[in-house]
């Protein structure tokens, strides 16, 4: 393996040498199968009594930090959550399916990827891990911003959307979904990864995992502690509903549908 | 001061969603577009309408898309430009974001809507919600939802040529290969129509009822998760929340249940239909026209019946 940059590692054993410590960013968002309401006054959606889970791709993420532990390919992994001191519930997740240990940035208000990617430079400089797999995108703010936000400020290589993510040649191989199809990149350690959706199928936790995830430590830090500014860059003026879309008519039969499209519609 | 967007292009062209990002940046300022490739490409964004002037390089740097080098050239020129924008593409997305942390600015995602040159209207929550945010940034990085502006169009304009300026190559990451499909379809999100199939297609072979369909109607092929997952069709076939955004003239939804992610990336066509045998199935909710059947029955006879004047 090659040097790294920020704060070096030191292993001394032939095993560990060519073993990754992993850092996996996991967020608490509204569960996918929500269908979110806007609030009344235009400031946000309503997120108070809402299932909250952790963001889907990032448990593929941690699906394939756990996937390379058990092939030997990496030593450690640790889970960090920025956000309020529930987090604590998606790095509980994180450490039953196979994470070592959490670290929870408390925060609460807004988090913008800009200053997620900021605490998270600051936790790395810390851990130095040599590889950080994070979701390609948030279910809730949709940025899809945040892994290439944060290989910018590192200035690590950077391989996104990832359904491929192999040990290779002293770095790692990383198959990524393009337009258009699939491409192949070889990227120096440490380096940044994004999952997306065909990487690997989550597991679910069982239940002696969970009760042993209970034993393990979670650290908790606050953004000061990490001399970061995580004022938002970007005010929220308001917040609606996109407009309404009505159900049409149910057609009878397939002449019916291809005359309405070509005489009604039009558009045929 | 200028904009700056970065375009995307097949080879020989601008795509169409670099021509929706040029709408989006034509509302603030005289447009440069950056074309990285072939000279004919850069050639086509000369004629795009409201294009003032372009910038291009055939340097090999930049042939892969690599994010690294291409963020760095981006970086380099920033200080000429107000704006940088870029189509919300799998290649401006991966690359925007970076760019903006490297200029200490929070990117602004897959825009659907420019309200001044501070303030843009984003959808979140799988389009369940619209929000208007005001950047205090200095400096805007945005990528640009092209199903929300209408193309500007591909003749009439008549931009010079200049050189890109040269770039550093951090020489973090290289390219091995790609596997990359060429169809005689329409592409996706430029398509006026798109036929998509989900689970209930059963396999990659069932699928090729969705392809020939899309023949007679000229449309592109598109595809739920669940049929991407099971391998019935490609990966960038995947409309939705974290997959292609389109909203197309007609929009045909075959044994698609209708999940919220789903929608996301197809509510906004202009005219729905759905072809599903369960009366009950959500995809209904938004359909103009709904045909309750079984797609096996429903899609030879439609193809039959498109194929009758
Ligand atoms: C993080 C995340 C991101 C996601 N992103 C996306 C995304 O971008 N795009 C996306 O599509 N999904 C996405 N999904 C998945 C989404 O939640 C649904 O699971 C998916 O859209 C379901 O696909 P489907 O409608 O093809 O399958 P199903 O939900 O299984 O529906 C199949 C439908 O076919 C009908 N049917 C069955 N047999 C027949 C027949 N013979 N004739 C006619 N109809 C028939 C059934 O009645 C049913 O309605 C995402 C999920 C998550 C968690
Ligand atoms: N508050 C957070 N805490 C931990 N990880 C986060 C947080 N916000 C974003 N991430 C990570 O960044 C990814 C992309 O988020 P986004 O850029 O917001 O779409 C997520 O899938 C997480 O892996």
């Amino acid at each position: 393996m090659p040097a790294r940059g920020a704060g070096g590692n030191i292993n001394s054993t032939q095993e560990t040498a060519e073993a990754m410590k992993l850092l996996v960013p996991v967020k608490r968002v509204v569960d996918y199968n929500v269908k979110v309401r806007v609030k009344a006054d235009g400031t946000g959606v309503e997120t108070a009594n809402v299932k909250m889970s952790m963001n889907p791709f990032d448990e593929i993420a941690v699906e394939e930090a756990v996937r390379l532990k058990e092939k030997g390919a990496a030593t450690e992994i640790i889970a960090v959550s920025a956000g309020p001191t529930a987090c604590q519930e998606q790095i509980r997740t994180a450490l039953a399916m196979g994470a070592d240990r959490g670290i929870l940035i408390e925060h609460d208000g807004i988090l913008e990827p800009l200053a997620v990617a900021k605490l998270l430079k600051a936790v790395i400089a810390k851990e130095s891990p040599d590889l950080v797999i994070l979701g390609k995108q948030a279910i809730d703010d949709d940025m899809n911003a945040t892994g290439q936000m944060l290989a910018a400020l590192l200035g690590w290589p950077q391989g996104t959307y990832a359904s491929k993510v192999e040990p290779a040649d002293g770095g790692i191989k990383v198959t990524r979904e393009v337009d258009g199809g699939l491409e192949r990149l070889q990227l120096k350690l440490p380096a940044i990864v994004t999952t997306d959706l065909r990487l690997n199928e989550p597991r679910y936790a069982s239940l002696p995992n969970i009760m042993k995830a209970r034993k393990k430590p979670i650290e908790t830090l606050k953004p000061a502690d990490l001399g970061v500014d995580v004022s938002p860059r970007l005010t929220v003026l308001k917040v609606e509903e996109p407009p309404k879309r009505q159900a049409g008519k149910k057609v009878g039969s397939v002449q019916e549908l291809v005359e309405k499209l070509r005489n009604e519609a039009k558009v045929i | 001061m200028a904009v700056l967007v970065l375009a995307d292009h097949d080879g020989s062209a601008v795509t169409q969603p670099t021509r929706s990002a040029v709408a989006a940046a034509s509302k603030l300022g005289d447009v440069t577009v950056l074309v990285l490739g072939p000279r004919a490409a850069a050639e086509s964004a000369t004629k795009v309408a409201g294009v003032a002037k372009v910038l291009h390089t055939e340097d090999a740097l930049y042939t892969n898309g690599l994010a690294e080098p291409l963020a760095a050239l981006l970086v380099s020129m920033a200080s000429e430009y107000s704006h940088l924008l870029a189509p919300a593409s799998a290649a401006g997305k991966n690359v925007m974001p970076r760019v903006a942390a490297l200029l200490d600015v929070q990117v602004i995602s897959d825009i659907a809507g420019v309200v001044d040159a501070d303030t843009f209207v984003r959808p979140i929550y799988a389009g369940n919600a619209l929000a208007t945010v005001k950047s205090a940034d200095p400096k805007k990085v945005i990528t640009v939802r092209a199903a929300s502006f209408d193309p500007a169009a591909a003749e009439g304009g008549s931009a010079a040529v200049e050189a890109a300026p040269k770039g550093e190559d951090p020489g973090l990451s290289s390219f091995l290969g790609a596997e990359i499909v060429k169809s005689e379809r329409p592409e996706l999100t430029a398509a006026k129509i798109v036929i998509s199939g989900g689970r209930a297609m059963g396999s990659s072979e069932n699928f090729h009822i969705i392809e020939s369909v899309a023949d007679k109607l000229g449309a592109a092929v598109g595809a739920s998760r669940a049929a991407v997952d099971a391998g019935y069709a490609p990966n960038d076939h995947q409309v939705g929340q974290t997959g292609k955004i389109v909203a197309p003239e007609l929009y045909i939804a075959v044994g698609i249940s209708g999940a919220i992610q789903h929608l996301a990336g197809m509510k906004d066509s202009k005219v729905i239909v759905a072809i599903n045998k369960d009366e009950e199935a959500p995809i209904f909710s938004v359909a103009d026209y709904g045909l309750v059947g079984d797609l096996f029955k429903v899609m030879p006879e439609f193809e039959a019946e498109l194929a009758k004047k």
